[in-house]
């Protein structure tokens, strides 16, 4: 980066000047720090503070009421969560699945759409202003949005399936098809951020390595497999990273559609939703907070992996 | 290059099926909304029906629902004014001085799952007495705007080149003098896509409302499931308290779609 070098020059620069008065050269001395240290110590007071707390709190038994006496139980939370089949496991299966399937379709999707975007054409504005709007939607309207398509009875999803003949689903009520269904309206949601990523990493590939490949006489698919793509994959895994976070985490959809605890069943509750439930619904403050340490440590392992990825794909170009 | 004859064909019919299952659900929302309850369930009113005022009367009457629009205006408001504040010159410092470590930091905040921090916040923000006041309300939307105002302003402030600053400089400006006068008017465009897009998100925001709003500091998202009862829906209702929730932030992303878009891939393509 080529901004490593300037601040010695604007430091030296600035003590040259007379007839500024002492504070504002020390400010001037001093900008580095004054002007990231606020932003940093309100993040760092709203994260610190919280995650150390999680953590103790993780290992007591803290329930009933954020002030009521709680004692301290060393890891007996962890064995108790890690042990349990019931409700903890399932949560990791599901948030597993949802993150796993939803992103997976989400690229391949995407990255097909941007593929049909990538080159210039009539009426581009309009696809773009389509592309946009799901991804501004208020995510707890979508889910209530779809909640109203996928009413068993009344919704316009089963009425579309009577046209074609099909027999009525029972989508986000059904035991086995609620997780499937939560997965699709994040699908609907998402993929188009997923487009947007995508489309802005093709447009700045040069053209070169396309044309010469056309030159050699390669396929549509064999140029897009050999060349774009890898070209790509920076994007790609930076796409995969922020789509990955955030769907790890959902909540507003699963809320909306199923509201507490994921339905009667659990049918949908991930690891986010089953946190929320022990800690607010529950008030099981030491259990939750077992589950978020150990949630938090997913998401590292994962970003850590995935970033891994990212700087070995960067080191082989 | 050119694409053949085939794929324009194939890609007409394959972008208006992309179009279609975008739009088509908002549409089926915003008809919904005005429906009575009854053409709702019917349907051979599904496509052609009598449209009616009714339910945004419920919503804008009798649920209070102007104080939420307020409500949720002011936070997303109050949010990103206080955010772009802290994060703008944050963002500049970490650019120019390559603060890797320290941009991480702020960072985190996007990566960790806001539920564990909720416990504590609700724990301290109760004891202050601040629960179900605007303040927390505003802080906790802050939590999500400030990192993404320092990620979207650090790529911009990357791309500024540093030689009309030290043109600045080289003028007699001091540099604090030569970020505010030369940098900042230069950022608009970056601090633009940084506000609205750290509006979008405040204004979205649901599960911070969730747990640290009260009756009177309510917010949309938070305020759609009054009409969510234990044994039934108004579904009409229910669509014009979505439709009132989404219907401006569409707008307002349309209207400045180059912003929206511009934030919502920055640094995708540095790789």
């Amino acid at each position: 980066m080529s901004a490593v070098s300037a601040p010695e020059r604007a430091t030296s620069s600035a003590s040259v000047m007379p007839d500024t008065p002492g504070w504002a050269r020390w400010a001037n001395d001093h900008r580095k720090w004054l002007f990231a240290a606020p932003a940093m110590a309100f993040v760092a007071a709203l994260i610190i503070f919280p995650l150390a707390w999680t953590a103790y709190l993780s290992l007591t038994d803290s329930s009933g009421s954020v002030r009521a006496e709680s004692e301290f139980i060393g890891f007996r939370n962890y064995v108790d969560v890690l042990t349990d089949t019931d409700r903890f496991w399932p949560a990791v299966a599901r948030t597993g699945a949802f993150t796993g399937v939803a992103l997976l379709v989400e690229v391949v999707l995407g990255m097909a759409i941007a593929l049909l975007l990538w080159r210039p054409f009539r009426g581009e504005k309009w696809v773009r202003v389509a592309i946009l709007l799901p991804l501004v939607a208020t995510p707890v309207a979508v889910g209530m949005m779809w909640r109203l398509i996928f009413d068993p009875n009344i919704g316009l999803a089963n009425q579309a399936l009577g046209w074609v003949g099909i027999g009525p689903q029972p989508w986000l009520a059904g035991q086995h098809t609620a997780l499937p269904t939560t997965i699709f309206i994040d699908i609907w949601q998402w993929t188009p951020m997923v487009v947007l990523i995508l489309l802005a990493g093709l447009t700045s590939l040069s053209d070169e390595p396309q044309e010469a490949a056309m030159i050699d006489g390669a396929s549509a698919w064999q140029r897009f497999r050999h060349v774009t793509l890898p070209l790509l994959m920076p994007t790609v895994i930076v796409a995969v990273l922020l789509r990955g976070i955030d769907a790890l985490k959902t909540f507003d959809i699963l809320y909306a559609t199923k509201g507490r605890g994921g339905g009667s069943f659990n049918e949908v509750e991930t690891l986010n939703v089953y946190a929320y439930g022990l800690s607010f619904d529950y008030n099981e403050y030491g259990l939750s907070s077992t589950v978020l340490i150990l949630f938090f440590l997913l998401i590292i392992a994962l970003m850590w992996v995935l970033t891994a990825r990212k700087k070995k794909e960067e080191a082989g170009r | 290059m050119k694409p053949g004859k085939g794929f324009k064909i194939f890609r007409v019919v394959a972008l208006i099926v992309v179009v279609l299952s975008l739009v088509a659900p908002l549409i089926w929302m915003v008809a919904a909304s005005f429906k009575t309850n009854v053409d709702i369930y019917d349907s051979s009113k599904a496509v052609v029906f009598t449209p009616t005022l009714d339910n945004y009367n419920t919503v804008l009457q009798q649920a209070n629902y102007v104080q939420f629009i307020v409500n949720s205006l002011w936070v997303a408001f109050a949010a990103t004014t206080l955010s772009l504040l802290l994060g703008v010159p944050a963002a500049y410092s970490m650019s120019r001085f390559n603060m890797k470590k320290s941009a991480l930091v702020v960072l985190m905040a996007r990566i960790i799952p806001g539920v564990s921090l909720l416990v504590p916040w609700y724990y301290v923000f109760s004891n202050l007495r601040m629960v179900g006041g605007f303040s927390v309300l505003i802080l906790s939307h802050m939590f999500v705007s400030l990192p993404l105002i320092v990620y979207i302003m650090m790529g911009y402030f990357d791309g500024l080149p540093d030689e009309l600053e030290e043109a600045a400089l080289v003028d007699g400006l001091t540099p604090i003098g030569a970020f505010r006068r030369i940098t900042l008017p230069l950022s608009v465009p970056g601090i633009a896509t940084a506000g609205i897009l750290s509006f979008i998100f405040s204004w979205n925001n649901f599960m911070f409302a969730l747990v640290l709003s009260g009756a009177s500091t309510k917010t949309l998202p938070v305020a759609i499931f009054d009409f969510v009862g234990y044994a039934s829906i108004d579904w009409g209702g229910l669509m014009a308290a979505t439709t009132v929730v989404t219907l401006p932030i569409m707008l307002i992303a349309l209207f400045v779609q180059k912003y929206v878009v511009s934030g919502l891939t920055a640094g995708a393509t540095k790789g």
